[in-house]
């Protein structure tokens, strides 16, 4: 087993290089530098910034000495924020943005488990058809469009919650971005527990515990649910990667001070290095979360074994 | 007797009680600011949102005051040689938060930082009128070789390259404050961060939370901190306006430092008493690329201009009480007078269209050849209807613009490299003065001078301007030169911008003024 995640995690280091080499290229492609704004500098003092950042130099050499900086950990300057590195900024925004994935993840799951759960049970009913119908929607309305319209609804029109922003921390402010962030999750999760729970109770085990005179309760509690919820795992992990992309989406609609806004923001402002850092992080942050459930999925589902 | 001595005891306890608890009540200011800081390190700062932070943290020889008109700061007194071109500054006995002295050695420092090429600053031109400043800063000349010196620890003398009335303005600009010699050499690139920073000014860095909030608390070692009322202001970063918006009417901002302006018809009926609309030293307007066909022909452009219905603009499509400009320099400015305004200023609008669309057939185009030509802005609704609102208005005398949008940084580096032909501009000064306003159009000011515009007496008037330390007769010259800008029209000025944002009716002490500067130390709040 260790020996396939050192394997993976040795194949990773060239997908890796190639993103940081995406990202490199594509940025310097762009047309506008970081230090053009509605006063165009003298070309002396243009120079003299570009030098300062080692921005003079000839891309290729300036693409080796990001690389030689990346090995020793340091992810550059921020060309517009001066007083940070790439690192700091980075460090500044995760918690916003972890506490961001995973509270919508949270939400995914418990809501999602019960309603999927409450309609395998009610199979082909009312409550089915209804949480399946609604969870269809969740899944068909993207992210970008959700999200404006929650905060139109319940920010705008209804005044209930503020309509963006992070204020100073306090809840209020969190509740719509994290439920945009989730509602596609939840739907998503509601359908694949219904679907692996209806299986789950049609199967000989179950059967087993109900002719044993068990209570109902703990046949979907304690034997059912546990078996339904093992397909519900494994593709969470491998949902990370779009809750990922639903982050930047969501931190930018609602001015979430997270790492995807920055991201966002750094590319319309040229910061260079904040967005190669920024996609490293997270192509790093993808590649690490799918080794990890191909490992627990070899230690849970004993058929696969990666020898 | 007894009755009179029990009642000046309660009086002394309940006076007493009222003072300690006026004592204990912190007054916090929270700003809702439309930018993030960039920096807390006075030589790379370059935008007005930031600049309000290190306004609060550091105080230059001249410095703001509460009408933004520059008042003493750091130097309590200075004399100005004969020719105009010495300045030598006393410096106030004060020192900064960690209780080291300010003196004159740490303006030199930092004026030779600011300037070393190295530093990379952005702003550094702006001195450029210290002698030596420019060569410094180009490398060709040792920092040693600027002309400013402390000729003792609070004695400071600077030349300057030509008797520049707007110099002691520059002075209360960040480019031009002092920075801690002993803490930027003892802490290098991290001297400005909370656990770092040493300031001289009323108050000083405590938390900055990028993208959320940076905090600034009082500093008690601040030669005038008994007479600044607030303890703690507080800087959110909200690019977003109407989100600002809801906050303050929420009552979590105190100030409100921009306004949603699609929204300004509401806030006119419901919250006129924290609207304020104010004139700012800023003028927007459309340039020509005057060094290429079409533009090359004055008669083009100041036909382009003349057709403009700037009244239609400010009244109509803005509302957020713009001024019509007919000149580059808004009215009010200092050092200057009535500013040279365009010959048809007065013209009703209807014989300006006339008289427009007489000059386009002069210079050779008609209903056969009509005149197209590209309009670039860069993205934003009001430049949008601003632009949409002008083609309609181009139609008029036959001519078909197409219009063309980018995101800014695009805008402004196609505007540099002279990649347009006729595109949205706008200008803020740095310091209130006519000539940070026409040396764009200054042949020898290079990129910034979008219309590449290059006037023998438009830059023969600018140079005699810089040599000449009357004022009066500066002012006169300087007026000759915007009147050739005027009728050549290498720009068309639409509006005279203004200053918009909400300022809650419990802050105390704020006052409108065109530089729209409001340093926190002359604010107070009702409690």
């Amino acid at each position: 087993m260790l020996s396939y995640a050192l394997r993976r995690l040795v194949t990773a280091v060239p997908t890796l290089f190639v993103i940081i080499t995406v990202a490199f290229f594509m940025m310097r492609l762009a047309p506008g530098g970081p230090f053009d704004s509605d006063r165009a500098l003298p070309p002396e003092i243009e120079k003299n910034i570009a030098a300062a950042y080692d921005l003079d130099k000839p891309l290729f050499e300036q693409y080796l000495i990001y690389l030689g900086r990346i090995l020793r950990g340091d992810f550059g300057p921020s060309l517009k924020i001066r007083d940070f590195s790439v690192g700091e900024l980075i460090a500044s925004g995760a918690p916003a943005s972890m506490e961001l994935g995973f509270s919508a993840i949270l939400l995914a799951l418990v809501i999602g488990v019960s309603l999927g759960t409450l309609a395998a049970l009610r199979q082909n009913s009312g409550t089915d058809f209804s949480v399946m119908s609604v969870s269809m929607v969740g899944i068909a309305v993207p992210n970008f469009v959700m999200a404006p319209l929650l905060s139109l609804v319940l920010g705008v029109y209804l005044d209930l919650l503020p309509t963006s922003g992070w204020g100073s921390g306090e809840l209020r402010y969190k509740v719509l971005p994290v439920i945009a962030l989730a509602l596609p999750q939840i739907a998503y999760v509601a359908r694949l527990t219904r679907g692996s729970m209806v299986e789950v109770l049609h199967s000989n085990f179950v059967r087993t515990a109900r002719a044993k005179g068990l209570p109902p309760r703990s046949v979907i509690g304690l034997h059912a649910l546990r078996n339904a919820l093992i397909p519900v795992i494994t593709t969470i992990g491998l949902q990370v990667g779009v809750l990922l992309a639903g982050a930047i989406l969501t931190e930018t609609i609602f001015s979430w001070p997270g790492v995807g806004k920055w991201l966002v923001d750094s590319i319309s402002r040229r910061d260079y290095f904040v967005v190669q850092g920024g996609l490293l992080l997270i192509a790093g942050i993808i590649m690490l979360v799918n080794l990890i459930v191909d490992v627990l999925y070899g230690l849970i589902n004993p058929r696969i074994r990666h020898n | 007797m007894l009755l009179r001595s029990f009642r000046h005891a309660v009086v002394g306890v309940g006076l007493a009680l009222a003072f300690t608890g006026a004592a204990q009540a912190e007054k916090v200011l929270r700003v809702g600011n439309d930018g993030e800081p960039q920096s807390m390190d006075p030589h790379y700062i370059s935008t007005v949102q930031t600049s309000r932070l290190s306004d609060d943290m550091i105080v230059g020889l001249l410095t703001y005051g509460q009408d933004g008109q520059p008042i003493p700061g750091a130097a309590e007194s200075w004399t100005i040689s004969e020719d105009g071109k010495t300045y030598t500054f006393t410096l106030r006995d004060h020192v900064w938060s960690d209780g080291t002295p300010v003196t004159a050695e740490d303006f030199v420092y930092a004026w030779r930082r600011l300037l070393a090429p190295d530093t990379g600053a952005e702003y550094a031109s702006l001195l450029y009128i210290v002698k030596g400043a420019e060569d410094v800063n180009t490398g060709k000349a040792g920092p040693e070789t600027l002309g400013v010196e402390a000729v003792d620890a609070r004695t400071l003398k600077v030349e300057l390259t030509a008797p520049a009335p707007y110099f002691l303005a520059q002075l209360a600009h960040q480019t031009a404050f002092p920075v801690p010699k002993h803490a930027v050499e003892k802490y290098g690139r991290d001297w400005t961060k909370p656990e770092n920073i040493v300031v001289n000014g009323p108050y000083i860095l405590t938390e900055w939370q990028p993208k959320v909030q940076a905090t600034l608390v009082k500093n008690d070692k601040f030669y005038d901190a008994d007479n600044v009322a607030i303890d703690k202001v507080i800087y959110y970063a909200m690019e977003d306006r109407t989100a600002m918006q809801k906050r303050f009417r929420a009552g979590e901002l105190d100030l409100a430092r921009d306004i949603a302006s699609e929204q300004i018809d509401w806030l006119r009926e419901n919250m006129a008493d924290s609207l304020r609309i104010a004139p700012y030293a800023g003028t927007y307007y459309y340039v020509f690329r005057s060094d290429k066909e079409p533009f090359t022909d004055a008669r083009v452009r100041k036909a382009l201009s003349m057709a403009i219905n700037r009244e239609v603009i400010t009244e109509k499509v803005l509302r957020t009480g713009m001024l019509p400009a007919y000149s580059f320099v808004p009215p009010g400015t200092a050092n200057y007078g009535e500013p040279a305004y365009a010959d048809f200023k007065d013209l009703p609008y209807g014989d300006a269209v006339k008289q427009a669309k007489a000059l386009i057939e002069e210079a050779g185009y008609g209903p056969d050849k009509p005149l197209k030509i590209t309009l670039r802005y860069n993205n934003a609704e009001d430049h949008k209807r601003i632009a949409v609102a002008v083609q309609s208005m181009w139609k008029q005398i036959g001519v078909e613009a197409d219009l063309f949008n980018t995101d800014g940084k695009i805008h402004y580096a196609d505007l540099k490299q002279g990649d347009f032909q006729v595109a949205r501009a706008g200008w803020i000064a740095d310091y209130n003065d006519p000539q940070n306003f026409l040396f764009l159009m200054e042949s020898k000011s290079g990129p910034i001078n979008y219309s590449k515009f290059n006037n023998e007496k438009f830059d023969g008037l600018m140079a005699e301007a810089e040599a000449v330390s009357d004022l009066g007769q500066r002012a006169k010259i300087l007026h000759d030169a915007e009147e050739v800008a005027m009728d050549g029209q290498p720009v068309a000025p639409i509006f005279y911008y203004v200053s918009k944002q909400l300022v809650s009716p419990k802050v105390i002490g704020w006052v409108d003024n065109a530089p729209d500067k409001h340093p926190t130390r002359f604010l107070d709040l009702e409690q």
